[in-house]
This record gives C-alpha cells, sequence and structure tokens, in this order.
C-alpha cells in the first residue's frame, strides 16, 4: 500500500475531501432543483387560496384558474389600511413566527388580502395562521361581499395528530364554515369560535371543534378570533354603506380594449 | 492490517450465482430486518398509517441504502478505521439529503406527508448496520444485492403493515376508498373506522403479529430455550 491509510494526515485529509463533495453535490442538486420546489409552493399556495373559495384544482391548473379567479390582491396593516407591497410574496407563516418570538411588533404586522370572483360572487380571500399543538396552523378564509359572511374555507397543518387535530384539514370541519359570521347584526366584532368538539353548536359565530383534537380546535379558534379581528376593520371600511366607488380598471377590460387595438392594426 | 481484503476474490463468480442470490433472499424472510433483526422499527411505526408513504419511505431507503452500500463498499479500502462510522454518517447523511430534496422538487405531495421521516431515515439502524457489517468488507456488487434485498425485506413488511393501517383506519388503499361509504354511521350506516389503528402502537401490534406468523412457518426463527 502506498499509504497507511490510517495514519493522522490522512484520516484528516479523507475527512475533509469527503465533506467537501457530498456538500458540493448536495448544493449543486439544491440549486438545480430550487425552482421546482419554488413552483410547487406558489402553486399549492394559489390551491389552497381558490380551495377557500370553494373551487377545486389539480395543482397544475392552480396558475390559470388563479389568474383567472382572482382580480386584486393588496396588503393591510394592522389597523385595516392598505398599505403597498406584494401580497401574495408575503409569507404569512414567517411573519407570525418573527410576530411570536418578537422580533416584529403587532402593529407591523401586514394582512394579505385577495379579491376574487367565484360563482358570481364577489369575495374576499383572508390568510390565517396560528399554533396548534404540534406546529404552526394555517388556511384561508373567503367572505362574502358583506363583509361577514363566510364563504368558504381551507385550512391546513405541519404536522397535527392524524385522525385528530389533522381534521382540521378535512371537509367534515372546514364544510361548517360556509355561512358563519363574525360580526354581530350591529356591526360589532364577534370572531368564529371553535366550540368543544361533539357538542353540536347552533351559535352563527361559531363551529363545532375536533374530538380528541382540543388543543388544534382552540389553536384554530384563537387564530380566526384574532386575525379576522384585523381583517374586520378593513372590511368595514370597504364595504360599509355607502359604498366608496371603486375606480380600479377591471382587467378583463384593458385586455378587451389591446385586442381592438391589435384588430384595428391588422389588416 | 486490513480485515477487507482478508477474502481473496475469485475471478469467475456469476453476477446471479447462489450466494448472490441469497443476499437477496435473505433478508425477505430468514434474516429480515424489520421482524427478526428488529433494526427499523422507529418508522415502521411512523410512516404506515397509509400505504403510499410506506411505499415512497421504501423507495427512499432502497435508494439510500443501495446506493450507500456501493459507494462505502467501493471506498472499503481507503476510509481510515477510525472515522469510519463518522464517514458512514457522512454518506448516508447527504444521500437522505439528496433525496428529500428530489421528493420536494418532484412529488411535493408525497414529500409533505413523509417530509420529517424522510430525514430520519439517517438514523434508521438498517442502514448503518448494513454498511457496517457488509458493505466495509465486500466488494461493490454483492453490497449493492445485500442493500436490495434489505431494503425489500423493509419493504414489504412497512408494506402489509400499511395495508392494514389504511384498510382499518381509513378504510382505503392507496387512497381508493374500499368500505363503502354507505356504511359509516355518518351515512346510516353502522361502521366506524379504528382511530386505534391510525396510531402508532397498532402498528407494534401489526408487526408482532406478522413476526408471530412467521416464527409458525419457519421454525428456524424460534430461539431455543
Amino acid at each position: 500500500m502506498a499509504f497507511d491509510k490510517n495514519s493522522n494526515s490522512f484520516t484528516f485529509i479523507f475527512a475533509t475531501v469527503l465533506v467537501v463533495v457530498v456538500g458540493t453535490l448536495l448544493a449543486v442538486t439544491f440549486l438545480a432543483l430550487k425552482p421546482a420546489y419554488d413552483e410547487n409552493v406558489r402553486r399549492e399556495k394559489m390551491q389552497n387560496i381558490l380551495a377557500s373559495m370553494n373551487v377545486k384544482v389539480e395543482r397544475d391548473a392552480a396558475p390559470a384558474k388563479y389568474q383567472e379567479l382572482v382580480k386584486e390582491t393588496l396588503l393591510v396593516d394592522a389597523e385595516g389600511k392598505p398599505v403597498e407591497g406584494d401580497a401574495f410574496s408575503l409569507d404569512v407563516l414567517k411573519q407570525y413566527k418573527d410576530w411570536k418570538a418578537g422580533v416584529l411588533k403587532a402593529e407591523d404586522l401586514k394582512y394579505p388580502v385577495y379579491k376574487a370572483t367565484a360563482e358570481g360572487k364577489e369575495l374576499f380571500v383572508l390568510p390565517v395562521v396560528g399554533t396548534g399543538l404540534w406546529g404552526p396552523i394555517w388556511g384561508y378564509l373567503s367572505v362574502e361581499s358583506d363583509g361577514r359572511t363566510v364563504f368558504g374555507s381551507t385550512f391546513d397543518h405541519k404536522g397535527e395528530t392524524p385522525g385528530l387535530g389533522a381534521e382540521i384539514a378535512t371537509p367534515v370541519f372546514t364544510g361548517q364554515f360556509p355561512g358563519k359570521t363574525f360580526t354581530e347584526e350591529d356591526g360589532s366584532y364577534a370572531g368564529i369560535k371553535v366550540y368543544k368538539g361533539g357538542t353540536g353548536t347552533t351559535d352563527p359565530h361559531g363551529v363545532d371543534g375536533i374530538s380528541g383534537g382540543t388543543i388544534t380546535s382552540d389553536g384554530v379558534s384563537e387564530m380566526l378570533l384574532r386575525t379576522l379581528a384585523t381583517y374586520d376593520k378593513y372590511l368595514k371600511s370597504v364595504v360599509a354603506p355607502p359604498p366608496p366607488p371603486v375606480a380600479e380598471p377591471i382587467v378583463a377590460d384593458s385586455l378587451a380594449a389591446d385586442t381592438t387595438l391589435t384588430t384595428s392594426v391588422n389588416p | 492490517m486490513s480485515t477487507a481484503t482478508a477474502a481473496p476474490a475469485k475471478a469467475s463468480e456469476g453476477l446471479f450465482s447462489k450466494k448472490n442470490r441469497k443476499l437477496i433472499t435473505d433478508p425477505l424472510n430468514d434474516n429480515n430486518p424489520i421482524t427478526v433483526q428488529v433494526l427499523g422499527i422507529c418508522s415502521a411505526l411512523a410512516i404506515t398509517v397509509k400505504v403510499q408513504n410506506a411505499v415512497v419511505m421504501s423507495l427512499s431507503v432502497l435508494a439510500v441504502v443501495v446506493v450507500g452500500n456501493m459507494v462505502i463498499s467501493a471506498l472499503r479500502n481507503m476510509i481510515p478505521g477510525r472515522i469510519r462510522i463518522i464517514a458512514q454518517l457522512v454518506i448516508a447523511a447527504g444521500l437522505v439529503t439528496l433525496v428529500d430534496i428530489v421528493l420536494k422538487a418532484y412529488v411535493y405531495d408525497v414529500s409533505k406527508q413523509v417530509g420529517v421521516y424522510v430525514g430520519l431515515i439517517i438514523t434508521n439502524c438498517i442502514l448503518m448496520g448494513r454498511y457496517e457489517a457488509f458493505a466495509m468488507g465486500n466488494k461493490v456488487w454483492p453490497s449493492a444485492l445485500d442493500g436490495l434485498g434489505n431494503s425489500l425485506g423493509y419493504a414489504w413488511i412497512l408494506v402489509v403493515v400499511a395495508f392494514f393501517r389504511e384498510l382499518f383506519g381509513n378504510g382505503s388503499i392507496m387512497g381508493l376508498r374500499i368500505i363503502p361509504e354507505a356504511w359509516y354511521a355518518t351515512a346510516g350506516g353502522g361502521y366506524f373506522n379504528n382511530n386505534m389503528m391510525i396510531l402508532p402502537p397498532m402498528a407494534l401490534v401489526i408487526v408482532g403479529i406478522i413476526i408471530w406468523i412467521q416464527r409458525s412457518r419457519n421454525t428456524k426463527l424460534i430461539e431455543q430455550a
């Protein structure tokens, strides 16, 4: 043998080379596949937003459907006033974690709003984020144009107990939300509460929780109470009578105008 | 000094000689990593709620064990004795991370489901067991076969356990509904999914039943008192 493989110097060289080779391999693969991963995450987000409006699409079809249905996105601040920024790319989960960790103050949080149309209704889609039993939970709630009635919902979680807390992601749970309201008739804020599982509830501001998933259910309850309070301020400001004139150009019209222009130029 | 060079290579051994075939068939029954060696139990309990997860997990382990075995076998005469476990761990961790990245990019849904457990393949004892016990002392081809055999032995147990857990815990197989909706109590029937099946202890019970059946049929596995 030309070298002593058990010598100290060879041991060091071997360890260094091995780690550098493995590290490089991983870094290259990660960079090569990152666009595909990011695209998956983006499409899943669109898919979730659509699902909250009861529009079920395959992930591959999500971007097209999203373009078709979502008309406008905006960010509002903690007081419900619109602010500058890109709503779609805001990572609400990261923002929530930063807030929990004390990096961000509550008044610095931003809240995305997606305005969309489904089944002929104008809807507001509102992302919500909270904490379950084992980790974060999140979801989207679509609200009708009256600004208080829930149209649909979708929830997801990082690692709630299968069969128990994880049931928040199933239609059995989310199906209870349509028709619920989070303000009283007189306009005061009520939130949406999740009651202890199996009791059955007729509360217009409450749903039945998951039996055996109490902590996850409480997490959903807290998440909705807290987040909807901010969105309620925004929604009151835009749907309160008299409705402010909406002067924004509609995408479909500007597209139609473009087409006319093109056809008139080409003989 | 080196133990790896102790066995002189036989020049004319066929690729699928009796000895090599045994490397694949042995771990399926007589030397099964889960039911006989009782390794890799952690993942067998955790990801067998659904058949699909079990299949993906098995394929991931298969890739990591086979490729890892080959890499380590190829390097076996170079890996310094004192850091051989660390070197094996680096290779295992590298391969597992690679699998994780690939799953995230190409089968995103599955990767979300098996998420954390793919990372835990690193700690799967089957891996280190095969690397240390076989790949460090054998040539590349037998090492690949050994990896294949052991991961198949792991895979079939996982899939069988997942089959029963998904069937009785969720009423479906591979996501296809087997027990009709109409049987359920919510639809007026009298049937309930067994929630116990979804929880890890039932996986242990099912593994125990498999071991029982296996030993009653294969009496040489029974320890002499």
